[in-house]
């Protein structure tokens, strides 16, 4: 068995507490709350980090509001379970449920939270294996080495965002609220990170994520599409998030994000603009979901084929589409 | 001709309970939990890894970062001096070679001179705990000499860049060729009306045991004692001995509980001899428990093997000849694997009356983890290329797949080509039920869905032991005393459920519960030899042993119980927990006053009769009785994707009798999941001769979510030789699960994906290719050149040798 190292825990008793500790303790630290993304990679010694601070336990985190118009605020240490048993969530909000509800397993869903998995590590198969493993690959940006295993040449890390939860709330317009030493901003989520496997993050020394906004439905449907290997659990391969706006068949607003195909979330604004205005036919589907496979551009850093994983963005854009269209729309107030 | 009934009757005489019917017996057939069942959900076994003893001392084995280098020096002074080390081990300590066949002892405990796969083990750290151990083995210094790595089959094939990876396979990475050839080929194929070539892959794939392999050693007062969860404590006492140079009498080897073995616990392993070595320098406890990722590299997985096979039939259907040739990519050791190329040739024959069979086989050694025998050892990858071969043969011919098969299927009581005995086989009525039960011929056709049928055959137990002696296979004592009924036999539970079959034949025996019989097994100080959990051999062998021994045991208790209560013995009725008019506590007492201590044994070897043939590799495939086994599989494919998603598997199983139907079903339904996994997603693939994913998270399997229903049909026509008439199940099931799955996608949607896992995007090539106009299919396309000998030509058995 892989066992951990050890490690100082910390219990914040409020929000700026936990900011404070991880200021304090600077890059030796790390945010926990359900530990599952976090506990393994300590274990292969990906990340080592000697001082956790737990906000599981913070009630200020934990906490999920909806107003009659249907937006919500979720607390970052909600765990993914909680989200999925909430029935006016999943009216108001049924793409950004859906997606929560394709994370990992029933029993990581029960420890993996709503911020976790926002902020969840990018992904590598280079990366994510035990430090024996890697000590034979050589070490590679992510972990202090001189050079991505993937792309030797490369002056960057191509580690995969491999959030279900990001593209759709990217989709959907939603803001978060992250804590630091300078106190609380709120953020647009898709602002949240950038295009690089070893800092996917853009969080400051200090912050932590604490609450997910996902704006009032306003008469936008959605809907995110997951590919991966086994329906039991896995990591995305590919994941497409569409939200619509659809006024007798005509498009008034749409916004397509794929997940696991950069390091970040990968916003299509640009090429689904075109479909505002028109009527969203099958023949519209299928040439955006096209564009969108050929703009795809996934590495062989992850299960399967990449050939196939891009091809696949086309399938699962599509279905996105078609799914986002025949949804329901939450009743108005 | 003789029914079922008359085989029973004659090997076992009376049956208490009478033969009259299958409820007629008391505990035999009945559906009960195992007899540890409480234990193995509580959480109270003891396993390998919950075993601690005061002062143990934490072993840490450093393994080869390289795939193929020499070993220049090995400097262990940092490491030994760190705060904890108590013992630091190298190769140099123990130079004797081990391999679990004593045709290719060629492994080294520890590397001293080479290593030959990423994940070899070539030092060993004793300390005071696994963090101290883990943190030394980083300290030690192994300068290494590169060597170039052979990755694949063709480049084994090739003359060697550097050196070849064993030295004694001289100017070669071919570890064994063989080739045979049962009566006339050329004369079949001339008399063929029809000649079909095919190529097939299958990929190799981990055992994936829950339980990671652990093992703790004592050695005190001149003796030692391994406790390690393997298959075979046998063979790890005889390697013990053998590289430890203490002999036998002086080592114990005890099996503990089992979190699964499925072929990857029976070679005797690295960890298991460096303990044994580090006890006997430290004096100390010293316990050696594998990660998850040490397991893939421990390996002794299922071998990717690449088949070329070439069948001539008449227009009605009828085989003519059938050319068989395998290569088998084995990795960095032996293994078993020289066994594991034959079994891909032996049990072709079993399932359908070959009139002359070629087989032409090859192991090559390559950088990687060693493979050896996983469930199904060396038959599920020609099983998979044979079933799919006739599939393509019966559309050649325009003949309906399952009739192509029944016309060639072996009858009961006959003979093999190659002289494998065939006794009882229930090869037509599994294809019968699994037809009835699925719809198979009335299937829904529409674009997408589909269903395969594939048929199988399995031994009962290897007819030969590995390494050649006359001595029994299994052997049981019995003590019965006041205190108690204890069966003491060397069969390992594995999971398999071997203890609670031992104590149903036990208990049936001497008309008591399951729950009155104690058992010792897999313990080679207190138990007599049985030669271990594979091959699945445990129930029949073992099964009979345990049979033999309470058959005496009651036979002394009868005449006592008579003797005591002045009635005749054959009056005697042994039922219920009573012997006659005694209970069985009082005749135990009356037969303790009138003979002294009570003891009984029983032991099992196959009958010779079960081969009619002697040459080069005919110690594989003869066994003392064959299981069939027949699936088919329901499945979605999607023509866009390529996905797979299976609806449903049919499955029936020539058991012989179900001794527990719980048990039989618990084993039928591993071997489908087993075979689900291999067909649709297990690969143990490398990259730059590193494992591609050595985790659970990454290395795919279906999880119980993924799982399909599976509708099981046992069979129950019993065995004349098993006991109770019982047959195999741990392997069988999983057999023609592959060739179904992939049948079941040409039927969905027309293309053939030639080699496994069938994943998404081998299923869109194929499609693709059919797109294009080309050969629909996915696979590979070409066999290579391989120098084997020429064939030795077998003279076919004679036909009288099928009297049985």
């Amino acid at each position: 068995m892989l066992r951990l190292p050890r490690f100082s825990y910390l219990r914040p008793a409020s929000v700026a507490e936990a900011v404070a500790m991880l200021a304090d303790h600077g890059d030796r630290s790390s945010v926990i709350a359900g530990g599952t993304d976090l506990l393994p990679k300590m274990k292969r010694r990906q990340v080592q980090p000697t001082v956790l601070v737990g906000i599981a336990h913070l009630e200020a985190l934990s906490h999920l509001e909806t107003t009659p118009s249907g937006a919500v605020e979720i607390g970052a240490s909600r765990t993914l379970a909680s989200v999925l048993k909430d029935d006016e969530l999943a009216h108001h909000q049924s793409g950004y449920v859906q997606a929560a509800g394709l994370v990992s397993s029933p029993a990581l869903r029960n420890a993996g939270t709503v911020g976790g998995n926002l902020c969840v590590d990018t992904r590598c198969n280079y990366y994510d294996m035990s430090e024996e493993w890697r000590t034979a690959s050589g070490s590679c940006l992510k972990t202090g080495g001189e050079l991505c295993r993937l792309a030797p040449s490369s002056p960057r890390c191509w580690a995969i965002s491999s959030s279900d939860t990001a593209p759709i709330a990217v989709a959907l317009g939603a803001t978060a609220v992250v804590a630091g030493p300078e106190g609380e901003r709120e953020v647009p989520v898709a602002s949240l990170y950038r295009d690089d496997g070893n800092a996917h993050l853009v969080l400051g020394r200090g912050e932590i994520l604490t609450r997910l906004r996902l704006p009032a439905p306003d008469g936008w449907r959605s809907s995110y599409v997951k590919l991966r290997r086994r329906s039991s659990m896995d990591f995305p391969l590919a994941g497409a998030a569409v939200a619509l706006k659809i006024d007798r068949g005509v498009v008034e607003g749409c916004r397509l994000v794929l997940g696991a195909v950069a390091s970040q979330p990968v916003e299509l604004n640009d090429l689904v603009h075109g479909l505002v205005g028109q009527p969203l036919d099958e023949e519209a589907i299928e040439e955006v979901a096209s564009r969108a496979s050929r703009l795809a551009k996934p590495l062989d850093n992850a299960d399967l084929s990449y050939v196939w994983r891009k091809r696949m963005v086309k399938e699962i854009v599509a279905r996105a589409f078609r799914e986002a269209a025949t949804s329901e729309v939450a009743a108005a107030p | 001709m003789s029914t079922p009934r008359d085989w029973v009757g004659r090997r076992l005489g009376t049956v208490p309970g009478g033969e009259d019917g299958d409820g007629a017996f008391q505990v035999v057939g009945k559906a009960m939990p195992r007899v540890d069942a409480v234990s193995k959900v509580t959480g109270a076994t003891v396993y390998a890894d919950d075993l601690s003893f005061p002062g143990t001392l934490h072993c840490v084995l450093l393994r080869s970062p390289l795939p193929h280098a020499r070993i220049r020096r090995i400097d262990v002074q940092e490491a030994a001096g760190l705060s904890g080390v108590v013992a630091v081990l190298t190769g140099a300590a123990m130079p004797t070679r081990f391999g679990v066949s004593p045709s290719s002892e060629e492994e080294q405990a520890l590397a001293a001179d080479k290593v030959r796969y990423v994940g070899e083990p070539v030092a060993a750290v004793a300390a005071r705990d696994e963090a101290t151990a883990r943190e030394a083995c980083k300290l030690i210094h192994v300068d290494y000499e590169l060597l170039e790595p052979v990755t694949s089959i063709d480049q084994a094939l090739e003359v060697p860049m550097d050196e070849p990876i064993h030295a004694a396979s001289k100017d070669s990475n071919v570890h064994r060729l063989a080739a045979l050839e049962f009566g006339d080929v050329d004369e079949g194929f001339a008399a063929s009306d029809h000649v079909r070539e095919d190529v097939f892959f299958y990929e190799g794939s981990n055992h994936l045991a829950m339980e990671e392999h652990s093992a703790t050693a004592i050695f005190s007062d001149g003796q030692l004692t391994v406790w390690s969860s393997t298959q075979s404590p046998h063979s790890v006492h005889r390697a013990l001995s053998s590289v430890l140079g203490v002999p036998m009498r002086r080592v114990r080897v005890v099996a503990t509980p089992h979190g699964g073995g499925f072929g990857g616990k029976v070679d005797p392993c690295s960890h298991e001899i460096v303990v044994a070595k580090l006890a006997m320098i430290t004096g100390r406890p010293v316990k050696c428990t594998l990660t998850r990722e040490e397991v893939f590299y421990n390996h002794r997985g299922r071998h990717p093997v690449l088949m070329w096979v070439r069948t001539g039939v008449t227009h009605d259907g009828r085989i003519r000849a059938m050319h068989f040739r395998t290569a088998l990519d084995g990795g960095a050791h032996a293994s078993l694997g020289a066994a594991t190329t034959y079994y891909t040739g032996a049990l072709q024959p079993a399932t359908y009356d070959l009139p002359a069979y070629r087989f032409e086989g090859c192991r090559v050694f390559t950088n990687k983890a060693p493979c050896g025998p996983k469930r199904g050892h060396g038959t599920p990858q020609p099983r998979f290329a044979l079933e799919l071969h006739l599939d393509k043969l019966a559309e050649d011919l325009g003949m309906d797949p399952v009739e192509l098969r029944r016309r060639n299927y072996v009858r009961p009581n006959s003979r093999t080509v190659n002289g494998l005995r065939i006794t009882s086989c229930a090869i037509d009525k599994v294809t019968d039920e699994v037809l009835a039960a699925s719809g198979f011929s009335r299937r829904e056709r529409r674009d997408g869905h589909g269903q395969g049928f594939a048929v199988s055959a399995y031994l009962c137990g290897a007819g030969t032991p590995m390494y050649l002696n006359r001595m029994p296979h299994s052997e049981v004592s019995l003590k019965v005393d006041r205190g108690g009924v204890t069966v003491f036999c060397g069969a390992t539970d594995i999971g398999q459920g071997s203890d609670s079959v031992l104590a149903t034949l036990v208990a049936e025996e001497l008309g008591l519960e399951r729950g009155d019989v104690r058992l010792v097994t897999g313990d080679t100080g207190l138990t007599p030899v049985d030669l271990g959990s594979y091959s699945s051999r445990v129930t029949f062998m073992a099964g009979n042993a345990a049979i033999e021994a309470a058959r005496k045991m009651r036979a002394t208790l009868v005449a006592a119980a008579a003797e005591h209560s002045g009635g005749r013995p054959a009056e005697m009725t042994v039922a219920g927990g009573k012997i006659g008019p005694l209970s069985f506590d009082q005749a135990v007492a009356a037969a303790e006053e009138l003979y002294g201590t009570l003891g009984s044994v029983g032991s099992y070897a196959p009958p010779p009769s079960i081969s009619a043939s002697k040459y080069r590799g005919s110690a594989v495939g003869p066994s003392p009785a064959f299981s069939y086994s027949a699936a088919v599989v329901d499945l979605d494919a999607d023509r866009v994707s390529g996905e797979v998603r299976v609806n449903k598997v049919w499955i029936a199983h020539d058991i012989g009798r179900a001794l527990n139907p719980v048990l039989v079903r618990g084993q039928v339904e591993g071997g489908v999941y087993m075979g689900l996994g291999e067909a649709l997603m297990e690969a143990q693939a490398y990259r730059n001769g590193l494992l591609h994913h050595p985790s659970v998270l990454e290395y795919k399997t279906p999880l119980s979510a993924d799982m399909p229903e599976i509708e099981q049909l046992l069979v129950e026509q019993p065995d004349p030789e098993g006991p109770y008439g019982a047959k195999e199940v741990g392997q069988g099931p999983l057999l023609p699960v592959v060739p179904a799955v992939v049948s079941a996608v040409h039927d969905a949607l027309g293309v053939w994906v030639d080699e496994v896992p069938v994943t998404p995007e081998k299923v869109l090539r194929a499609l693709d290719a059919r797109a294009k106009g080309s050969d629909p299919r996915t696979g590979p396309r070409s066999f290579p050149k391989i120098p084997y000998p020429p064939c030795e030509k077998v003279a076919l058995p004679d036909a009288a040798s099928a009297t049985l």
